[in-house]
């Protein structure tokens, strides 16, 4: 056994220095480990952000301009005063997500107590924006109106106040999110991508007969491969984090760094066992690519790290079950934006590590039977 | 420039990196004849002939070729037609799925053949080189030899003046070998003015050719016809005139090799065969071969390329289990498991095993670790191996630049860095000069009479199988015969190996195989027409239809024959919207909520009940303390928790101020933002219903909002999901075909065709992505199809506008496929680079789910540049909003915008010579 670790030891180095060479593919990662972090998550928000909104103003009255003037950054862009006529072409084009349509007289009913109607037009097909932006729409338009009343009424307004008290990360700034993802996604990605691919180089340069036919075993030139490209993307996250997350991009991260990246280890086993098995099911790189394709982007998609979990089908959610991203994508929200301890992850870092295990040992399985059949 | 010369090199220069590969070369080649470069591998043979074809670019000097300069782009334009090139390596310029007859159609097509010419010259062709009975077999399936007839037919299909051949024959068998070039000879015969320029390692051709040129480390060492050379240097064949004309330093230590005679042991066989076989289906490439090899025996093993030589080596190897029959290595019965033997063995693979990303200490170094020689000594070894093989020069440097023969003395430094006890030597000289060859020998001999190193060897060269003790004669998977090699000519009566060889060739073919084709290559005449038969039109015009149809049609044959590449790039973009349109959702639902209800009132219950009643919450246990609220949200066990103070209802009831305090997860501003959006919506709704029960509870709202959401009154992301996740995949998919399948071409070699043929960057692009961009449309009416009936989201604009956009918009993507692949030089960067920039540029900057309008910075800019932004538009335009094409004029437009662009780009990137 010490001489199996020994030679996967050896073997892992001279993946590095393979790495080592191929520079397109060591400007990739570290690319996308830090510009590619740092524009992802400045970039995007996952919240509203600068939503377009447009107004039809038919009171031309002090409350109305009062409404059109409470909209501004970072929520919303400064509003449009439209033609009610123009509604539909407006949205039609996309030009606008939201459009207000203030009716006459709406101050005057206002006053007399009447509670008239503001038409908010929603483009519903922006789902992200839709929503939120009604519920900032209504508070906004709600404000300015009861501020107004308060001034010419006398009337108390809302006895019961709601408190809303944001936790883990105050004021929803997207980057803390949009950051920590984009670095989980790319360690699925790269993870895969270059361990299958260190797999079909040796296939294709026929290496990998010459291998077989030295005293080397299937377990030992796996081994090699999940190591050595373990331990570049991991380096990678780590960096990625110091410098990058917390560094450029200011995240305060809550929880203990350690302990993400041991988490970070046990889903690069997996990851990177992934790559085998894909890349001893494809033949040559082309085939690789498609099928990183199918498998990379569902994980990264399904996992909860672009949507929440909870709202995708049931099935979808218990498939994702078996993915290791599902698991460790709420483990590194848990550490790193909640600052949950061992105490309170270590359900998922078992998962983890058990996803992990099956996959090394079935991708081991599969490789060595393709190794025995090749020839 | 004299008539008689057809290319002119004057201090001609050339490096690969701090490497000089040509060294200031000055050499008149004369027209009409045949011409030979000979030397040894690496010495600059490939790159001069290169050089010559145009299809390198001339870093030094001065290159004349049909009467002009090579290093004007016009005239390479003008003699490109004229040459023909045919580079190095079995078919390089082949394309292996192709059958051979699409293989010279293609290059037909290329020249502007119109059909009725181009069939004619492609059977007379097919039939002069034998070829014609295996038409419709795949070039990959060929043997050797018939490759380079292939090679060859596609050379000569346009007629040229002058055919430049490098190394045809290198690993050709020997009755192929004197076939191609009787076939040559006879091209030349009916056609005297044609020039040919060919390299070679075997001198023996040489003897035959015109006028040599004789190289060394990249200069001239001599020219002249080969009897000049003889009778300058006084010696008696080309082999020895060679090392004679080489500089005096390195000639030491070259001596004369003696096998001396072996000793015969009797401590039983080293290696024992007994009736292998090999099926592959119903393809037997080994049949029944069986053969006993002594302790310390050389054993020779002779035939051509693809004759099972490799396939037996492999089965006593262990990798290869035999279908039936066994082999036994030092008694034992091969197992691949049992690693002992392995250790016992050294083995050199026909592909140089040897890692090209590694320097040549670095693969010595790893061997030597991996047999586990003790730490101490590996240095020792590796010193002395390189001293043995001469490496000493290339020691750092990496093997994939490293000429052939170098890399092959590499090789065997690896495979004997362990001193084993049997060596296992597949074509271990094949491509290396006489010098470096005899060396090589010697150091066998050594090993075998010395050490007692039982070497088992195959090869194609006669004179290394002469040195064996006991060779077998290997053809289509059978052994003709077996003995030492004296016994064999004498049975023959021939004078040479190679004679007695081709005998018993002759006697196996004669029957029902025309395999090696030698009965049409002796049967019928070589038919050349005469340029003026052949429609050459448009061959030097910028642009032709005809040549980008060729490569069209060509990829399109090579995509239809990659059965998988096929169904990923069909089945995968619909297996990928099932998931994706499924699977991700902005709905936020389900969120799990738990309530510290301090108050325990009719009151604070009803609050709860409003919540819990909602399809937006799921209710989990209550809370009992502030302690236990916040270690379940740590532990995201909650995405929202509620304090209701105690006093609630009672303070409700008189009309008091009261707070009730709200925890949202914040970990996700997406959903943390909707879930308050929900909370506070019921919040309002719970005191409307209030202040209409009690008087004192003042109506929170001084008026109302009606929200409209349009569109998409359900306000269900699928709608809105799937008509943004066509866009993401057509742009994927697309994309990642077309860069591979330039950057395939560049790893492969066929690339060459591109540098040699008069087809233009413009064509080659264009018409390697019109077949891409078929695929992806079925794809995209196969995603349309999908999104309407399983999705059941309704096309509400016209099917037909949506597809002229889908049509533009894979346009877009396939070139920006092709803009991928000018930078990466290997399919993996290709791979990742177009799958990261796309994915990233799609999913976050296109609008997918944000509008580009409300980017920002870097982002906003490229969402702006990025053609998915505008396809999307008209996506869920058409899908969802009924829009006519007046609604989305400027989204075309953008889109349209995009195509010259990037095929401007992608054509200034590309290289129309190799540098």
């Amino acid at each position: 056994m010490k001489i199996r670790l020994l030679n996967a030891w050896r073997l892992g180095v001279k993946e590095l220095l393979s790495l080592w060479n191929d520079k397109v593919l060591l400007i990739m990662i570290a690319w996308a480990f830090s510009g590619g972090i740092y524009t992802a998550s400045t970039a995007t928000s996952q919240e509203l952000h600068n939503a377009p909104i447009a107004i039809v103003d038919e009171d031309q009255s002090v409350l109305s301009a009062r409404i059109a003037g409470a909209f501004y950054g970072p929520y919303f862009k400064r509003p449009d005063m439209i033609a009610g006529s123009q509604i539909d072409a407006v949205l039609d084009a996309g030009a606008y997500t939201f459009v207000l349509n203030i009716p006459p007289d709406f101050e005057r009913d206002v006053l007399a107590g009447q509670q008239p109607g503001i038409q908010v037009n929603i483009d519903a097909m922006r789902v992200s924006q839709a929503f939120i932006g009604a519920g900032y729409i209504q508070n906004i338009v709600l404000g300015e109106v009861g501020e107004f009343v308060q001034h010419r009424r006398a009337e108390a307004v809302s006895p019961v106040r709601l408190v809303p008290t944001i936790l883990f990360n105050p004021n929803l700034t997207s980057s803390w999110f949009g950051s920590v993802m984009e670095m989980i996604n790319n360690v699925t990605m790269l993870s895969v991508i270059l361990t299958g691919a260190a797999l079909i180089r040796e296939r294709e340069h026929g290496t990998l007969e010459h291998l077989m036919v030295m005293p080397l075993g299937a377990f030992e030139i796996m081994l090699a491969k999940v190591w050595a490209m373990a331990l570049v993307v991991w380096i990678a996250v780590g960096l990625s984090l110091y410098f990058v997350i917390e560094g450029a991009l200011g995240v305060p991260i809550a929880g203990s760094i350690p302990l993400f990246m041991a988490g970070a280890l046990l889903q690069l086993l997996a990851t990177t066992s992934l790559g085998i098995f894909i890349g001893t099911l494809s033949r040559n790189m082309p085939q690789l690519g498609l099928m990183m394709i199918l498998v990379v982007l569902p994980l990264e998609l399904l996992s909860g790290g672009m949507t929440p979990r909870e709202s995708m089908p049931g099935p979808v959610q218990d498939i994702m079950l078996a993915a290791p991203t599902t698991h460790f994508v709420s483990f590194a929200q848990a550490v790193l934006y909640r600052g949950a301890g061992l105490d309170v992850v270590w359900p998922s870092l078992l998962a983890i590590a058990a996803i992990a295990a099956v996959f090394f040992v079935l991708s081991l399985a599969l490789f060595r039977r393709s190794l025995a059949a090749q020839g | 420039m004299t008539a008689d010369s057809v290319a002119r090199l004057s201090g001609v220069g050339l490096h690969y990196g701090s490497t000089t590969a040509l060294d200031r070369i000055d050499v008149d080649i004369p027209a009409g004849k045949m011409v030979g470069l000979i030397g040894p591998d690496g010495v600059g043979k490939s790159s001069l002939l290169a050089l010559v074809a145009g299809v390198r670019v001339i870093q030094q000097g001065r290159v004349e070729v049909l009467g002009g300069d090579m290093h004007s782009r016009r005239h390479r334009a003008t003699v490109c037609p004229r040459i023909a090139y045919m580079p190095q390596g079995l078919g390089r310029n082949l394309y292996m799925t192709l059958s051979v007859f699409e293989n010279v159609d293609f290059f037909g097509r290329l020249f502007g053949h119109a059909t009725q010419v181009r069939e004619a010259r492609i059977a007379e062709l097919l039939d002069s080189t034998g070829l014609a009975p295996f038409r419709d077999r795949p070039a990959g399936k060929l043997s050797g030899g018939m490759k380079q007839k292939l090679g060859l037919c596609c050379a000569l299909i346009h007629d040229p003046d002058l055919l430049i051949l490098d190394e045809p024959t290198t690993g050709v068998d020997p009755l192929s070998r004197r076939q191609f070039w009787q076939l040559i000879e006879r091209i030349r015969a009916r056609r005297p003015g044609m020039s040919v320029l060919v390299s070679s390692a075997y001198m023996g051709e040489a003897e035959g050719f015109d006028w040599l040129v004789a190289m060394d480390d990249g200069r001239v060492l001599a020219t002249g016809s080969p009897a000049e050379l003889l009778e300058r240097t006084a010696t008696r064949d080309l082999d020895d005139a060679f090392i004679a004309l080489l500089p005096a330093e390195k000639r030491v230590g070259h001596e004369v090799l003696v096998v001396p005679p072996r000793v015969v042991r009797t401590d039983g066989p080293a290696i024992v065969a007994e009736a292998l076989t090999m099926k592959f289906g119903d393809f037997t490439a080994v049949d029944n071969v069986g053969f006993e090899i002594g302790r310390g025996e050389i054993f020779g093993f002779l035939g051509s390329n693809g004759c099972g030589k490799t396939t037996t080596m492999k089965m006593l190897t262990g990798l290869l289990p035999p279908s039936s029959g066994r082999a036994l290595l030092f008694g034992r019965e091969v197992d691949t498991r049992d690693l002992d033997t392995r250790r016992r063995v050294g083995f050199m693979t026909q592909g140089f095993s040897l890692y090209g990303e590694l320097s040549v200490r670095q693969n010595l170094v790893l061997h030597a670790q991996l047999f586990h020689l003790p730490a101490d000594t590996i240095d020792a070894r590796v010193r002395e191996m390189v001293d043995r093989f001469e490496l000493g020069e290339y020691l750092d440097m990496q093997t994939t630049g490293l000429p052939l023969g170098i890399r092959q003395r590499l090789s065997l430094a690896v495979a004997v860095i362990h001193r084993p006890d049997m060596l296992i030597l597949d074509e271990p000289t094949s491509g290396v000069d006489p010098v470096a060859r005899d060396g090589f020998w010697h150091l066998l001999v050594d090993l075998s009479r010395k050490d007692g190193v039982t070497i088992f060897v195959s090869t194609h060269f006669m004179n290394e199988g002469e040195r064996c003790d006991r060779i077998s004669l290997m053809h289509a998977g059978r052994v003709l015969a077996s003995d030492t090699p004296a016994a064999l000519m004498a049975a023959r009566g021939a004078a040479k190996l190679e004679d007695a060889f081709i005998a018993y060739l002759e006697e196996a073919t004669a029957g029902a195989q025309p395999e090696q084709g030698a009965r049409g290559v002796s049967g019928q005449p070589v038919v050349v027409p005469s340029a003026a038969a052949v429609a050459v039109e448009s061959e030097s015009r910028a642009f032709s239809p005809l040549r980008l149809f060729a490569y069209a049609r060509r990829e399109w044959l090579e995509v239809m024959r990659d059965p998988v590449r096929l169904t990923f790039a069909l089945l995968g973009s619909l297996i990928l919207v099932l998931i994706l349109g499924y699977g991700i959702s902005m709905d936020v639902e389900d969120l799990k909520f738990a309530v510290l209800d301090r108050d325990q009132s009719p009151e604070s219950r009803s609050y709860i009940q409003d919540m819990a009643g909602s399809r937006y919450f799921l209710v989990q246990p209550p809370l009992t303390s502030s302690a236990e609220l916040d270690r379940r949200m740590r532990a995201g066990e909650l995405s929202v928790a509620l304090e209701i103070p105690s006093g609630f209802g009672r303070d409700l009831r008189r009309g008091q101020g009261v707070d009730i305090g709200v925890w949202v997860d914040g970990a996700m501003p997406f959903r943390a933002e909707t879930t308050l959006g929900y909370v506070q919506g019921m919040h309002v709704d719970f005191l409307q219903q209030a202040a209409r029960e009690n008087a004192r509870v003042a109506s929170p709202q001084p008026a109302r909002l009606d929200m409209r959401y349009r569109y998409n009154q359900e306000f269900r992301s699928v709608f809105a999901m799937v008509p943004a996740v066509i866009p993401l995949l057509l742009t994927f998919i697309p994309a990642l075909l077309m860069a591979v399948g330039v950057v395939r071409e560049k790893e492969l070699g066929s690339i060459t065709n591109l540098y040699a043929t008069p087809v233009t960057r413009l064509e080659f692009l264009l018409g390697k992505q019109l077949p891409y961009i078929g695929v992806s449309m079925i794809s995209f009416f196969g995603l349309v199809a999908l999104a309407v009936y399983v999705f059941e989201v309704p096309l509400k604009g016209s099917l037909f506008t949506l597809s002229a956009a889908a049509l533009i918009f894979v346009t877009t993507t396939t070139g920006l496929g092709l803009l991928m692949s000018s930078f990466a030089r290997t399919q993996i960067a290709a791979l990742a680079a177009t799958a990261v920039i796309t994915m990233l540029a799609t999913v976050t900057f296109s609008g997918l789910t944000h509008p580009v309008s409300s980017l920002e910075g870097a982002g906003r800019m490229i969402g702006t540049f990025f053609p998915a932004t505008y396809f999307l538009n008209i996506s869920r335009g058409l899908f969802t909003k009924a829009l006519e094409f007046e609604d989305l004029r400027t989204d075309f437009l953008a889109l349209l915008a995009f195509v010259p662009v990037l095929t401007v780009i992608s054509v200034l990137l590309l290289k129309k010579q190799e540098r």
